[in-house]
């Protein structure tokens, strides 16, 4: 199984997981939720369809971090999922 | 012209996020110490994209790479370079990693189409470091020279103390190149964050040898450095005097005048001006009375 973990559960910052998929599956949780949650996904889409990527299993452990921070966490998961799996 | 440099790891998003509300004049976020080697590419990452959001921020933004002996450097540049930032704190710096660093700016600007130059700013952080200081501070690029305390006593094996009189020679040195050659003499962090009274001994040592800023490794160290590095009221009231007084023996076609009972000349004037220039810099005019 393709894994790849990047950031941290410190406060603001995002612990995000992505694994190999045949589709895409967005799993959120986060401190703030209730206000986010759909912003926070969309983070997420929107940075896997500029990556050209149609099929992973991403889940967001969300400790408040930006939408820069997802982004960036993401895309080191992706990136560590790949490198680590040559 | 910066009084306070801040150092913030470039891995953590709570400090990138808060880097604008420190006061600081300029911000280095670290990739070298700060990250470790796990984490050097969550940290380029992170680093990118969070410049990609910054508009206007009111310090200036320095970003110090991994020392270029290892490929770490070069990838730290590839991935964090853009206009944004104002320059490169290249650690373990010598005269041929600064031509080398300024080749790798010269290719990273032409293939992202960078409208500024990268300026440079080596930290001196060994004994062969030192010997270069007059060498390096001529290169292009250069803007400061950034004193690293630590890694060169150890260098030197000598021990750190708080008073500083193993670092004595370097950070003069330091000052006057930088004095000679128009750039930032940046000095070593105090790195007892808890000492806010040695904090103030050493900054006002470093400034009394020539140096104009010194790096913070904590944001509370930072209005201590700003004030010491900063004229003093009853100053800007004493160069007021002084530039009045010059203008007015000038119509009298005088060189030299009389205040207060003692002789200004021209490089009392100059040094007037400086500092007039200075307080302009930091928005302070404005504050100050004539009383």
């Amino acid at each position: 199984m393709k894994i790849g973990m990047a950031g941290s559960l410190e406060s603001n910052d995002a612990l995000i997981t992505v694994k190999e998929s045949s589709v895409i599956n967005i799993e959120v949780q986060s401190i703030v939720d209730a206000f986010y949650h759909d912003q926070i996904v969309q983070v997420i889409q929107s940075t896997l369809d500029a990556a050209r990527i149609n099929a992973i299993d991403v889940v967001c452990l969300d400790k408040g971090a930006l939408d820069y921070t997802i982004k960036a966490r993401l895309l080191t998961a992706i990136h560590r999922m790949e490198v680590r799996h040559e | 012209m910066n009084r306070c440099f801040l150092f913030v790891p470039g891995n953590n998003p709570a400090m990138l996020q808060n880097a604008d509300i420190f006061h600081a004049d300029a911000v280095i976020f670290d990739l070298e110490d700060a990250v470790s080697v796990s984490e050097k590419d969550a940290a380029r990452q992170l680093l990118k994209h969070f410049f990609e959001t910054l508009t206007k921020q009111p310090y200036d933004i320095y970003v110090r790479i991994n020392a270029l002996t290892s490929s770490l450097g070069a990838e730290d540049l590839s991935s964090i370079l853009s206009d944004c930032i104002k320059g490169i704190v290249l650690p373990k710096a010598h005269t041929e990693d600064i031509k080398a660093l300024t080749k790798l700016l010269e290719t990273f600007e032409a293939a992202k189409r960078m409208k500024n130059k990268t300026r440079i700013i080596p930290i001196i952080e060994t004994a062969k470091s030192v010997l270069e200081i007059e060498a390096m501070a001529q290169l292009p690029r250069i803007s400061g020279m950034l004193l690293g305390a630590e890694d060169l006593t150890s260098d030197m094996e000598i021990e750190r103390t708080k008073v500083g009189i193993e670092i004595e020679y370097p950070r003069a040195k330091m000052a006057y190149a930088c004095k000679a050659f128009g750039l930032d003499a940046i000095d070593t962090p105090f790195t007892d964050v808890d000492d806010e009274a040695g904090l103030k001994a050493d900054t006002i040592h470093a400034q009394k040898l020539g140096m104009n800023a010194k790096t913070a490794i904590h944001p509370n160290q930072v209005e201590t450095i700003n004030q010491i590095f900063s004229p003093t009221e009853a100053q800007i009231r004493w160069a007021r005097r002084i530039v009045i007084a010059d203008t007015e023996a000038q119509l009298k076609h005088l060189g030299v005048f009389s205040l207060d009972g003692k002789m200004i000349d021209k490089p009392v004037v100059d040094r007037a001006k400086k500092l007039l220039e200075k307080a302009k810099h930091y928005h302070m005019l404005g504050e100050i009375s004539d009383e």
